[in-house]
Formats: C-alpha cells, structure tokens, sequence
C-alpha cells in the first residue's frame, strides 16, 4: 500500500476522564478474570482425567491463600459481570406486546430472577449444602 | 460485496457472556467452597467422574468451556484495542488462538475420562 493512511493517536488517557468509563473499564477486565477460572477448570479436569491422586492434589491448590484470593476476585468480577450484562438486556431483548413495550425493569427483573433459581438449582444438585 | 466475519466472532461472545452471567459466579462459588475446605459433593473425584464421563455431560462441558474462552478473549480484544493497542490482527489471533487451545485441552481431557 502506496498511500499512508491518517491513524489517530490513541492513549489510555480517557480511563481517568469520567467515573463511567473506570467503571466499564472494571466490567472489561472481568474477561481476564472468567477466562482464567475457566482454563483453571480445564486444568481440572486434565487432573480429575489423571486418576484420584492428581484430583486431590488439585483440590488442596484450590485451598492455598493465593488461590482462594484469586477466586475470590473472580467471584467479584463474575457477579459485576452478570450485574452488568443483565441490567443491558432490555436494550438487546426489548419486547413489545401489541403497541406497548415492555417495562425495562421486567426484562432484566426477569433475567435477575431465573439467575438466582438457577444459582439455587445449581448449588442444591451439586451438594452444596 | 464487502464481507464482514463479525457476526462469526460476535455470536458466540453474545451466547458466552449470556452464559458466563448465568453459571460462572455460581460455579466459581462451588470451586471457592472447595477452597474452603467443604467440598461440595459432586466435587468429589467418585462422583464428578461419573458425572463427566457421561457423553451428554462431556458435550455440555466443552460447550460451556469454549463459550466462556471466547467471550473472554473477544473482551480481552476490544479491551486491548480499547486501551490503545492498535495491532488487533495479531491480537486477536492470539486470544482467538488461546480460547481454542483450552478448548480443545478440555476435549482431550474428557475424552480420556472413561467411565469407571
């Protein structure tokens, strides 16, 4: 390519500019912390594939400080995440009935109500309690 | 005609951060329990390998790993474009690349899970 084309400058400075845009930012790198718990689970599973001994060894990496911390920090940005992502439904999911659309509240009360039965679901199945 | 790959890399970010909201916190509290101390009983080694080495169970499983890998990496992206990284091809051919690898390291894992 012959001709040089106009790149804008782009820097990290507009993080700081405006408390929404730290916030979206917070709710970005919630990836960085599901992506890591869900290679950690693929591990896992490598170790569960490997027999009871190497099961056990990875359940006792679960309990070290630094790995419940971690965890802890997923569950954090994990539940900003859904938060977010369910509070934006409305605007990906309207639904209208007749002439009317409906209330933005109950689309994502809805979408809040099924993801605490379903948390309950899992919880109660998985012998949680 | 211009040809656009978004709707490709968009839809399974859109089907994975539905899915992330819905089952990850839950799931990650399951693992934080176990970190506790008080694993939950189907995190037992009995009892979670009869459960995955079920093939309904080992399909579910890789669906739901490489939906969370993808919308993750897809975010990471935007981020990092976001951020003021401007070599998005190279970007996202390495978190793209990333998501399938652990994929596919999950499929191996399950497919060596027989049932006991």
């Amino acid at each position: 390519m012959s001709r040089k084309p106009y790149v804008r400058e782009m820097t990290s400075e507009w993080i700081t500019r405006h408390p929404r845009y730290l916030r979206y930012l917070l709710r970005e790198f919630s990836c960085l912390f599901i992506g890591g718990w869900t290679l950690m689970m693929v591990w896992g599973l490598a170790r569960l594939a490997q027999g009871p001994a190497a099961w056990a060894a990875f359940l006792e990496t679960l309990q070290s400080p630094a790995s419940i911390v971690l965890q802890a920090l997923a569950l954090a940005f994990a539940v900003y995440h859904a938060v977010t992502w369910f509070n934006l439904t409305p605007k990906a999911l309207p639904v209208q009935l007749g002439d009317e659309f409906v209330a933005d509240g109950v689309i994502s009360g809805a979408h809040f109500a099924v993801w605490g039965l379903l948390s309950l679901v899992v919880l109660l199945l998985a012998g949680a309690f | 005609m211009a040809k656009s790959n978004k709707p490709i890399v968009w839809g399974p970010f859109a089907a994975g951060g539905t899915l992330t909201a819905f089952l990850t916190p839950v799931l990650i509290v399951l693992t934080l329990l176990a970190g506790f101390g008080h694993v939950p009983d189907l995190l037992g080694y009995e009892a979670l390998r009869a459960f995955a080495a079920h093939g309904v169970v080992k399909m579910g499983l890789v669906v739901v790993v490489f939906l969370s890998l993808w919308s993750a990496a897809h975010r990471l992206r935007i981020t990092c474009y976001d951020l003021g990284l401007r070599a998005d091809t190279l970007v996202a051919t390495l978190v793209y690349a990333l998501a399938i690898a652990g994929t596919v390291a999950a499929a191996i894992a399950l497919l060596r899970l027989t049932p006991a």
